[in-house]
């Protein structure tokens, strides 16, 4: 067991600066309009820095660096650029602890995700565009004896990404390590809830990367995202976020005519069909563990599993070990390496958590375990902490609907195969989904029946680079994660040849 | 007359307040992650409501002139019907384009079951 110093106190392995400004052509760049805004740590509910409050005037300056950037990058050779994401992640995993920790602190999240998850993740997804970009191809296509097409990769040019707060260095690297890959330069906006630990990131690798190909402008959504997302100098805009914001962005990108990502969340169904409980065995404990996987990164996941759906055979005894299971779970500081479940990452989160558990109460469902907020005492009384929360309803109530990005799941029964899939298929959204049987039939049907982009069989929230991740439905357009990510921030160039020498004969 | 929707004072402070310093104003509920589930505010018009839209109610708020709308999709409508919202503030970072979240606030739902009458009432 660790308990790592807070960023800031005697024997921290790793500091925040007191203020960050915009990241901007290589250099810190202060706001136009001189404002800043403070950052406060979830873990304590007290201010830790503050960041730059950026406006239209500091996106324009970023678009103008990217600009001033694109072309040469754009032109580098792959190798060139593969070795510079390569170096970037060798950067990261020398310093793995300490950014584990920065983001611990910043997110809330316990510091074991971030050692073993986030941060390897995101190591890991630098080498494979490395890798991918050095084995893309181009095609040629015989068209006849005489006339060829070629199909080239080109960059896009200049692209945004607005990144969440519930992965702030991983899902920006998600974004990032394919756009770059690709060759195109970025203007990047961090979550206001989470705009410092890229900046940590940044001071580790910013002597990599040629000035101007990675911008980040902080502030808020309103004063900063919208210039940059309804700007018509970016050649794409990558979104991870809710529904309504992503439709506004696709509103902006229609005036621009350019091409939107979003990633828009869910509310996946984990479903566990009878024969989990044939045997008490390793699969058996594995499958517990799958339906606890609900208060993994505190339910702050697109893809949590918030919707349990076990089969009425094996109901009573399978939920009442789950039960079990999640009320052994360690909430605790999430500096400590044994915390499983840390804080909430926002105050508004953890009161949007808290309405939630109030009109699922209302609708009759049952809590089972948890069902309020957490006081974890002494200066973790102040941070946002939720009780993993076990709800039995029935589908049609809000808590089975809503994606309530906290931790807690929403339990129900099903009869058969049919009706399964009927509830798993019955959300507007289709992220992730959960199928846990030892019946390979069952588990192929099921999984190809449920309409959505992931389906872990026998598995949940494991995310390695080259497993596509997007969604159905509501949940989004366009997918992240895999090299075909590659072809979201290409533009295709066909060079049309002839190769003969006689007219065509038209005139 | 029942309403699906309403405002605490504190929330209806902040709207006359961003009324103020932007403009009309109106407000999309978003589903989804992160900061779904929450309604979004805007400059009347920012965004575009369609035929994918419902408008669940048009506030009036005392010290503003004009009402402001309060839209959802229609498909998320079909699982909240049964539902009453109150737009009330928290302290918080918000995030999206919502209009309050500079102010270091956000707007969020409160929701109650509608009884048997209201639901009547607004049938």
């Amino acid at each position: 067991m660790t308990v790592y110093s807070a960023p800031g106190t005697d024997g921290a392995i790793v500091n925040y600066e007191s203020r960050y400004d915009h990241f901007i052509g290589g250099e810190y760049v202060p706001p136009a309009k001189g404002q800043y805004f403070a950052n406060p740590s979830p873990v304590t509910g007290e201010d830790f820095c503050e960041v730059a409050r950026g406006t239209a005037e500091d996106v324009e300056k970023a678009l103008d660096a990217a600009h001033g950037a694109a072309d040469a990058w754009g032109r580098t050779s792959t190798a060139e650029r593969a070795n510079i994401l390569n170096k970037i992640a060798d950067r990261m995993e020398a310093n793995l602890e300490k950014l584990a920790v920065a983001e611990c602190w910043e997110n809330g999240k316990p510091v074991r995700e971030t050692l073993a998850a986030d941060i390897p993740l995101a190591i890991d997804h630098f080498r494979y565009f490395a890798g991918a970009i050095r084995a893309q191809e181009g095609t040629a296509g015989e068209i006849d004896d005489d006339t060829i097409a070629y199909h080239f990769h080109e960059p896009l040019g200049v692209v945004a990404q607005i990144i969440p707060w519930n992965f702030p260095i991983l899902m920006a690297v998600w974004k990032l390590a394919p756009a770059l890959a690709a060759g195109n330069a970025v203007v990047l906006k961090p979550a206001e809830q989470t705009p410092a630990s890229i900046h940590y990131l940044v001071s580790l690798i910013a002597d990599l990367i040629p000035p101007g190909v990675l911008n980040i402008v902080n502030g808020f959504g309103v004063e900063a995202g919208k210039p940059l997302a309804s700007s018509n100098r970016v050649a794409k805009v990558a979104f991870t976020g809710e529904t309504t914001t992503g439709r506004l962005i696709m509103q902006y990108a229609s005036e621009n005519l350019i091409p939107v990502t979003l990633e828009l969340g869910g509310k996946s169904p984990n479903i566990f069909f009878e024969d989990v409980s044939r045997l008490d065995d390793d699969f058996y404990d594995k499958s517990l563990e799958g339906f606890s996987m609900f208060a993994l990164n505190q339910g702050e996941v697109c893809t949590c599993p918030s919707r349990a759906l076990i089969q009425q055979s094996i109901y009573p005894d399978f939920l009442a070990a789950g039960v079990k299971r999640v009320e052994n779970l360690k909430q605790g500081n999430p500096l400590d390496t044994d915390t499983q479940v840390g804080a909430q990452a926002s105050n508004d989160q953890l009161e949007k958590i808290l309405s939630y558990l109030d009109i699922g109460r209302q609708e009759g469902a049952k809590a089972l375990t948890g069902g309020g907020r957490a006081d974890l005492g002494g200066n973790l009384s102040g941070g946002y902490y939720v009780q993993p929360t076990i709800f039995e309803g029935n589908n049609s109530m809000r808590i089975f609907q809503e994606e309530i990005f906290g931790p807690v799941v929403s339990v129900t029964s099903f009869a058969d195969y049919a009706d399964a899939i009927k509830i798993a298929n019955d959300t507007l959204y289709g992220l992730g989904a959960g199928v846990w049987t030892r019946d390979i039939n069952t588990a192929y049907r099921a999984g190809r029946a449920i309409k959505a982009g992931r389906v872990w069989t026998n598995s949940y929230h494991l995310y390695p680079a080259h497993a596509a991740f997007g969604g159905y439905k509501q949940s989004g357009i366009g997918r992240e994660n895999h090299k075909m990510m590659l072809d979201h921030y290409q533009q295709t160039k066909n060079l049309l040849v002839s190769y003969s020498p006689k007219a065509m004969g038209f005139f | 007359m029942a309403s699906r929707v309403d405002v605490t004072p504190a929330a209806a402070d902040l709207m006359r307040q961003l009324r103020g310093q932007h403009g009309p104003l109106m407000f999309h509920q978003s589903g989804g992650c992160c900061d779904g589930s929450s309604p979004m505010c805007y400059l009347e018009g920012e965004f575009r409501t369609g035929q994918s839209d419902v408008l669940l109610e048009s506030l009036k708020i005392d010290g503003v002139d004009e009402p402001i709308t309060f839209w959802m999709s229609a498909s998320q409508f079909e699982l909240w019907k049964h539902t009453h919202l109150t737009v009330d503030v928290v302290r918080g970072r918000g995030a999206g384009f919502s209009l309050e979240a500079p102010e270091g606030v956000r707007f969020l739902i409160r929701s109650r079951l509608l009884t048997e009458q209201e639901i009547a009432e607004l049938s």
